[in-house]
């Protein structure tokens, strides 16, 4: 192995060409495309990179891993141009540069597909990929020809069939990643960023963003890839680097890797991967579903909880277990079915009346439907229990900074005070505040969403721990999720829904991976060969 | 109900302060800057003209501004929850109208109050109706019902007059609590500290800025949602009601166009006090000295016999202008904290 640091740019000065640790590369490879050196970026109260470093490779895919609040996005915002560092450079060819503004980086070459995937709803699917970049006509008119044209061109690229002037409301999420990633293809990048592509997709769409990700580096481009999931890392990277509070810790080649390696590097320790389950005697009944039916989104779903059980919903995205459990909460309403809660009919039609009756939900989108980002974490957690600490309607601050701290204490919430706004929380602790909003109403029947998405590795052991520990004291606990592990080593039992119908139900004992995937997916190869399998319909809602 | 405890996983942790103490940029708020140039414009009137300290010409003063700003109180609780009224002045007009028609046809003056309260409740309930009901946008139903009731009251008065009110019922718009002190005044202030103890002491208060920052998730935490908006709407409608019967009286009589423009004045109001136009945030004390400012910059030049004109140019400049100074000394003070931040490391 031997070392190279990118070249030192003119009129800058001597001493900071040094300044950092130059990569590893092996012999005969080439230099990197993009290196960024010693960045610095600081916050109010807050520095959020502390020199970092980090090189991009042409037609390589280098990973970038760190928990939640390890500096993974401000990187991205900087390399986007849409931060200016306050310290360090970047250089792109070997040529300094600094990025004024997203326009400037999406000129040079730098393109970001991000996590919540901002396009534009109401406009067309062609108009989304262009936007900010139509063709011209002659006469200075957008050429709505051309656009459609270069549009079917890039599809055809990605072997995708998605019409140019679909508005891009009626697409489903996964299509809407694709257009974010034909967008990235259309202004010609030489460096794709993809920040946790993906969060939201099937199985399925998985595999073909893969293929879609060799594809990119076949045509010579610079990937930076941004997940949480090793699995997902070790198939597609070549190279890692690795953050931690803000600093880069490592960097290395894919090949000399290993999870726990990586692990260690993240966290600073080594975690226990093993799901922190506690085994329990499962009780009485505490709910009964029976033939719960919506008219478009789900079908005959009949199942019982037990007192201190750990349910787990399996299934692909879009499989209807979401509507499932918004239906229980209230949110939407059902067409036929009934449902019993400790022995007592139940029938709910707003949130309100389920958390009466001991229900709550913690949702899936987090940031649209778990907390109100602009209000402070003591507002958030005292939101719903506020009619109960109210004297006669008036309700005191003190109250409910009591309230908040007693379960910001026991959840092991990492803020600088309660009267921190729950929009500058990393992931994890945002989801603390939302479970600590639904234990303050001391619920019977707690239901999370996808509890871990989006969550930190460190937070993620500690939202299985309380999980665990509440269902253990008596609390039963649905959870829907589509990460296999957790759902194998978090349940008691598990359901698995397709297309809006519960087809199997498992115990603990002996249940494996690939018999989950197989009822998933209604298709008998489809745990082993899932990237070939082309049950196109497995993963669509069930629309009239 | 069961509690649950966690305290075997919680090794030691923390506890979390309340808050962190931000020692004087606590007062680096909206509420002191607009206080300041409530004092400063009550300097230079005071310098400007000899008549303008008299207790009596202030207390005139006052009355350009009270019906607005009590619609102004219920319309910044709207405005922090996301939605807006633009019918307001047209709800004015048909209460004053309703009003008009129950005093030419006897009735005395408690049933015109009554009169002109229902009829602000209507209009109230039918907006929230039709916004919560249908989910359609508030601005556009307001917009639609601005000209609807201002429509109607044309059509019953064409371009005649109601002015048979009986001589009771002017007290409400001419009388005095004691001394220079109106009744509109003294209705204001007792409104201002009920909506000020609404906004910032209650449940209801805190629904208000969950929904108005997040509908979605204040649904998921058990608001009732529709609720909340509807008695928003309701609380507008009735404000509207009481600042008619202060106009009516004062005036003493009813015209189709009466009150024509204000809802756009109230809602300057609303801004210029700091409420977030965008919904989520704002103050009942900022929405009060707001309307102090306005109705001190309007009677200021109206003692200087300035023209109407260049009075509303200078309203405009001055919402302009409070509300780019903040962000402007925002910029200044980041700048100066990233150079001082540099320079300690």
């Amino acid at each position: 192995m031997v070392t190279v640091s990118a070249q030192k740019p003119s009129g800058e000065g001597p001493g900071e060409a040094q300044a950092s640790q130059p990569f590893p590369v092996m012999p005969g490879e080439p230099a990197p495309l993009l290196f960024m050196r010693g960045i610095a970026k600081s916050f109010p109260g807050v520095r959020a990179l502390d020199g970092v470093d980090l090189a991009l490779y042409p037609g390589q895919v280098t990973a970038l891993i760190g928990e939640n609040g390890a500096g993974k996005s401000t990187l991205v915002k900087t390399l986007t141009g849409i931060y200016q560092p306050d310290e360090g450079q970047i250089l792109l060819e070997g040529e300094a540069v600094t990025f004024d503004g997203a326009e400037d980086a999406m000129r040079r070459g730098i393109t970001a597909i991000h996590q919540e995937t901002v396009l534009f709803d109401e406009l067309t699917v062609a108009e989304n990929i262009f936007m900010g970049q139509q063709p011209r006509t002659r006469w200075g008119f957008v050429d709505w020809k051309l656009m459609r044209e270069r549009t079917r061109e890039i599809f055809a690229r990605l072997e995708t069939d998605i019409h140019p002037d679909t508005r891009l409301r009626d697409l489903g999420i996964a299509r809407k990643h694709l257009v974010a990633i034909a967008r990235a293809l259309s202004v010609d990048a030489k460096i794709v960023i993809m920040d946790e592509p993906t969060a939201s997709l099937s199985h399925k769409e998985v595999e073909e963003l893969y293929a879609i990700v060799d594809t990119l580096k076949a045509e010579g481009k610079a990937i930076l890839f941004i997940s949480h999931k090793f699995e997902e890392v070790f198939r597609v990277a070549d190279r890692y680097t690795v953050f931690r509070d803000g600093k880069s810790v490592g960097f290395g080649l894919m090949a000399n890797a290993d999870t726990n390696h990586l692990i260690r590097l993240m966290v600073g320790r080594t975690v226990d991967q093993v799901f922190p389950k506690i085994e329990t005697e499962p009780g009485e009944a505490v709910l009964a579903v029976e033939g719960l039916c919506h008219p478009t989104e789900f079908a005959d779903i009949s199942f019982t909880l037990r007192k201190g059980e750990i349910l787990g919903f399996y299934g692909l995205v879009g499989a209807g277990r979401s509507e499932v459990m918004q239906a229980l909460f209230g949110i939407t309403a059902t067409s036929s079915g009934s449902v019993t809660l400790g022995g007592q009919p139940y029938r709910c039609t707003h949130p309100r009346e389920a958390l009466e009756a001991g229900l709550v939900y913690v949702p899936e989108e987090r940031g649209r439907q778990g907390v109100v980002l602009q209000l402070p974490v003591f507002e958030n957690i005292a939101l719903p229990s506020l009619g109960r600490i109210s004297h006669s309607g008036f309700v005191r601050m003190a109250e409910q900074f009591d309230l908040a701290r007693g379960y910001a204490r026991r959840l092991q919430l990492k803020a600088h005070s309660l009267s921190q706004e729950v929009g500058t929380l990393s992931g994890g602790n945002q989801q603390k505040v939302v479970i600590g909003k639904w234990l303050a109403m001391g619920p019977r029947v707690i239901i999370l969403d996808e509890p871990t998405k989006g969550v930190d590795v460190g937070s993620k052991a500690a939202i299985h721990g309380f999980m665990s520990e509440l269902a253990a004291q008596g609390l039963s606990v649905i959870m829907v999720s589509s990460e296999i592990p957790e759902i194998l080593g978090m349940s008691d039992r598990v359901m698995v829904m397709r297309e809006g119908r519960i087809v199997g139900a498992f115990e603990r004992g002996g249940l494996d991976a690939e018999t989950l995937v197989r009822a998933a997916t209604g298709n008998e190869g489809a745990a082993s060969t899932s990237g070939t399998a082309s049950q196109e319909q497995a993963h669509a809602a069930p629309h009239p | 109900m069961t509690d649950h405890t966690l305290d075997t996983l919680a090794g030691s942790p923390g506890t979390l302060p309340d808050r962190l103490d931000l020692g004087w940029r606590r007062w680096m708020r909206w509420e002191v800057l607009l206080l300041a140039v409530a004092i400063g414009i009550f300097l230079i009137n005071s310098f400007a003209s000899p008549y303008f300290l008299d207790p009596w010409n202030l207390s005139d003063a006052t009355f350009n501004f009270t019906e607005k700003a009590i619609i102004a109180l219920a319309m910044a609780l709207l405005i922090i929850a996301g939605d807006i009224d633009l019918s307001v002045a047209s709800i004015i007009a048909l209460a004053s109208v309703t009003m008009g028609a129950a005093a030419e046809a006897g009735v005395g003056t408690p049933g015109l109050v009554a009169v002109g309260l229902l009829t602000g409740l209507a209009a109230g309930a039918f907006n929230g109706f039709l916004i919560t009901r249908f989910q359609l946008p508030s601005i556009v139903v307001t917009i639609g019902t601005m000209s609807l009731f201002r429509g109607i009251c044309y059509i019953a008065l064409g371009d005649g007059v109601y002015r048979n009110y009986p001589s009771s019922f002017a007290w409400f718009g001419q009388g005095y609590v004691w001394w220079v002190f109106s009744f509109e005044l003294a209705l204001f202030a007792v409104l201002a500290f009920l909506f000020g103890l609404l906004l910032h002491k209650t449940v209801f208060g805190r629904q208000i800025f969950a929904v108005g920052n997040n509908p979605v998730a204040a649904l998921f935490s058990g608001v009732r949602v529709q609720k909340v908006r509807f008695s928003l709407f309701l609380l507008t409608g009735l404000a509207s009601g009481i600042a008619s019967i202060l106009l009516t009286a004062r005036v003493g009589s009813t015209r189709p166009s009466i009150a024509l423009g204000w809802e756009l004045e109230v809602v300057t109001m609303v801004v210029l006090g700091g409420v977030s136009i965008m919904g989520g945030s704002g103050t009942i004390v900022g929405v009060v000295i707001a309307a102090f400012v306005m109705g001190l910059v309007t009677f200021g030049f109206g003692l200087l016999n300035v023209p109407g004109i260049v009075m509303s140019i200078f309203v405009g400049l001055l919402l302009i202008g409070v509300i780019a100074l903040p962000i402007g000394i925002r910029k200044l003070a980041r700048r100066w904290q990233g150079v001082s931040g540099r320079a300690k490391r």
